[in-house]
């Protein structure tokens, strides 16, 4: 029973933005259901495959943003085959035949072509902005497509896709009437730039806060883009090697001294440290510094420029920092709520990396930064003691991701499994959401995490666990359990089938190179008409010639999830969906 | 497996080091940020660094798919960085002007100049002329060029080999009227 007419309601309802929340309004009674979808503007589908576009577009015709996830977490990983799936392309054909002033389209993990930009570009009067992250697919003549035709176009953001990159003159194709840009991140495309055609829109774009450049735009090009464009919040530089002369120095100094506003910096992509110093001024105002990709800035000079950065609140670095200069990172920024730390060396090949973190970096950091809430860490060793300090330390995590790059390794001084660390980690951390254990485990972790992990809703286990008790524990203790992905870790059927309906109140299930059968994923399968469970079995020409298949055979890849629309249409022969 | 260098610095150190490693493992040259590169002279040592990544001096670790656990994009930077610096396959265009189009030469299979030379005058089919330190390229109409890291573009053979090979973009061959004002007599 409604106290208010609709307008009213409607007008209360516009001032919840989360989606959560939006979703459960939507609950309550079926005219707060109505209500809620036609005021709904912005909508989240967590994967593409839940539902289609055309009961999106029926249920929602009001939407101006769309985000849409598409591949599984691991595709990051290169688990997931190419061609598997996420194509956006039905959503665009769909929303371009419907109504929907679609304003905003942000994608991850999903397969984007140029032709799927181009109809993006040409059905929507009012496009404003695209996000697009570890999507792959496409090329610059996309690009060019959207720069030529969306005539509002405020953010274009490409974050780590693989582009195919033409060298063709895409930043030419915005007009010359196009000033709107807000934001343009084009960091991740290797080919050259035509950096003349750079400056002129940077110049013509007033509001730009954000510009990533790509490695393309050299020293000199920065300093002008720079003098261009004072107002900058957020500065992705490109490359500057080999030691700037000092007329060159001396203007770029003078470029970012007037920038501000600046707050976040990130890029170096190719950087000879000696430029830095250029970028102390803007040092005592950052809030977040992205140096993950700059393997050049190291040693003394990383220290200098860090010592500068007192209120930095997000950090993205390189192991290459070691110990020593996470002390120094605890030392000064005591606002820091997120580290990340990743690793220059992926094959154990630099054997004697003295530089690399360990446990006594991580012990540092949260001793030296309460607001720490979001960490990731990669380092070649742990220990319980430091995982018990780590959690007395900072109660506040809510995502907390540590990867011991040798599988199965244990405390490195006691030589035990790192349950207790893990187990003191979930039961100190009770708004913990984000979970990812590595090192040697055995079932006592799951059990703790089960326990204790009350919040949690997204977990990722390698190489753990002894039976499939593991799992289980998890699977019966973490109420708020959304995403659960599992790699080379000896859980079955078992724990499989233990509890069927448990994965229509979870996203999506991942398990490789486990020990689940065919036979039992069959069972799943047969007993879920609203899961879509697939098999993923890339090496198989063989078996595919083979008529009788083993119900006893252990499944590669097994990926299962919710979805209202049953089995797609799209999957690639080496995907079966049971 | 000998390794035959022209490098006696390279080769003595091999022989003095010791390492942990099985026999027969090679191991690439860990250059770290020094623009030394291992440069492999003998084709079944090229195939084991282009194929075997984890040929390194301690025993090889088995590469797990997916680990660590790195998304392919970062992955795929760490390992570009990691070839340009250690010199395994440093491929750069060559334009010749007037050829319909370009081609793809690695520099780190040539040595020095001349070998570069000789490879690029086969390549396309003419010849470049005698280099003089002062006056470039004299007796020829084709005059070498190479776009460095700062964008600009140079006379090949200026400066010393390694110094070249590290800076060096793409690679030009300018021919005729254009070529007055560069390399020829100046």
């Amino acid at each position: 029973m409604n106290y208010f007419p609709e307008e009213v309601i409607e007008h209360v309802f516009n001032f919840i933005a989360s989606h959560r929340d939006r979703n459960s309004i939507s609950l309550v009674c079926k005219s707060w259901h109505k209500i809620e979808r036609f005021c709904r503007k912005k909508v989240f589908i967590g994967n593409c495959y839940a539902i289609n576009p055309e009961r999106l577009i029926r249920r929602f015709p009001c939407l101006k943003s769309l985000t849409l996830k598409g591949k599984p977490h691991f595709a990051d990983f290169n688990l997931v085959p190419y061609e598997w799936g996420g194509f956006v392309h039905p959503w665009i054909e769909a929303l371009s035949s419907s109504h929907v002033g679609l304003e905003e389209l942000r994608l991850k993990r999903m397969v984007v072509t140029d032709e799927s930009l181009d109809l993006l570009s040409r059905s929507f009067p009012n496009f404003k902005s695209l996000v697009l992250v570890s999507c792959e697919g496409f090329t610059t003549d996309g690009l060019a497509s959207i720069a030529s035709n969306c005539r509002h176009l405020r953010e274009l953001d490409l974050q780590e896709n693989e582009i195919d990159d033409h060298r063709g003159q895409w930043l030419n194709c915005f007009p010359d009437s196009c000033t709107t840009l807000t934001s343009l991140n084009f960091a991740c495309l290797k080919g050259e730039t035509n950096v003349a055609a750079l400056e002129r829109l940077v110049a013509r774009s007033p509001n730009l806060k954000t510009l990533k450049l790509n490695r393309a735009v050299p020293l000199d090009a920065l300093a002008r883009l720079m003098s261009c464009a004072p107002q900058l919040v957020d500065l992705g530089v490109g490359s500057y090697e080999n030691e700037p002369d000092p007329e060159s120095f001396r203007k770029l100094m003078a470029a970012i001294q007037k920038c501000s506003s600046l707050r976040s910096l990130s890029g170096f992509l190719e950087a000879a440290p000696l430029c830095l110093p250029a970028f102390y001024p803007v040092c005592q105002n950052l809030i977040s510094l992205n140096l993950s990709y700059a393997a050049e800035i190291r040693g003394n000079h990383l220290i200098k420029l860090i010592q500068l950065c007192k209120r930095l609140q997000r950090l993205w670095i390189l192991d290459s920092i070691g110990d020593k200069g996470l002390v120094v990172v605890a030392a000064t920024c005591k606002e820091l709520q997120e580290l990340r730390v990743f690793p220059s060396d992926l094959h154990g090949e630099e054997d004697n990396n003295n530089a690399a973190v360990t446990e006594v970096g991580l012990v540092a950091i949260s001793a030296g930064c309460p607001k720490l809430h979001s960490i990731l860490y990669f380092c070649k060793q742990m220990t319980n003691a430091a995982l018990i300090t780590v959690a007395k330390n900072c109660p506040n995590f809510i995502r907390f991701r540590l990867c011991i790059l040798e599988p199965h390794k244990p405390d490195h001084i006691t030589s035990q499994s790192l349950d207790e660390g893990f187990g003191a980690i979930v039961q100190a951390c009770k708004g913990l959401r984000r979970l990812s254990v590595s090192g040697l485990l055995n079932d006592q972790v799951f059990l703790y995490i089960g326990m204790y992990a009350e919040e949690l809703e997204m977990l990722s286990i390698a190489f753990a666990g002894e039976t499939d008790k593991g799992m289980l524990y998890v699977l019966n203790g973490c109420k708020k359990l959304r995403k659960l992905e599992i790699r080379d870790s000896p859980f079955g059927n078992a724990a499989l089938l233990a509890d069927v309906h448990k994965y229509e109140t979870m996203r999506s299930l991942w398990m490789s190179s486990c020990e689940v059968t065919l036979g039992g994923c069959k069972r799943l399968a047969q007993n879920s008409p609203r899961l879509n469970v697939e098999i993923i079995n890339e090496s198989e020409s063989n078996r595919m010639e083979r008529n009788e298949e083993d119900e006893r055979d252990k499944v590669d890849k097994l990926y299962l999830y919710r979805t209202v629309v049953g089995t797609r249409k799209d999957a690639p022969p080496y995907v079966r969906i049971l | 497996m000998e390794k035959v260098g022209d490098y006696d610095e390279l080769v003595n150190l091999k022989a003095t080091e010791l390492r942990l490693g099985l026999p027969g493992t090679e191991e690439t040259v860990s250059c770290g940020k020094s623009n030394k590169r291992a440069l492999p002279d003998d084709d079944t040592e090229k195939e084991i660094e282009s194929t075997g990544k984890t040929e390194t001096a301690s025993p090889p670790k088995a590469q797990i798919v997916g680990w660590p656990p790195v998304r392919s994009y970062r992955r795929n930077s760490i390992q570009t960085k990691k070839n340009e610096s250690e010199g395994q396959g440093n491929y750069v265009k060559v334009s010749m002007d007037g050829a319909p189009y370009l081609r793809k030469i690695d520099l780190t299979v040539y040595k020095k100049y001349p070998e570069l030379m000789k490879s690029l005058e086969n390549m396309f089919k003419f010849s470049v002329g005698e280099y003089f330190e002062r006056e470039g390229y004299k007796g020829s109409d084709f005059v070498p060029t190479y776009e460095d890291k700062d964008g600009d573009w140079m006379l090949v053979g200026d400066v010393p080999w390694e110094m070249f090979v590290s800076s060096c973009k793409r690679l030009r061959i300018m021919k005729g009227s254009e070529v007055k004002g560069l390399g020829c007599g100046v």
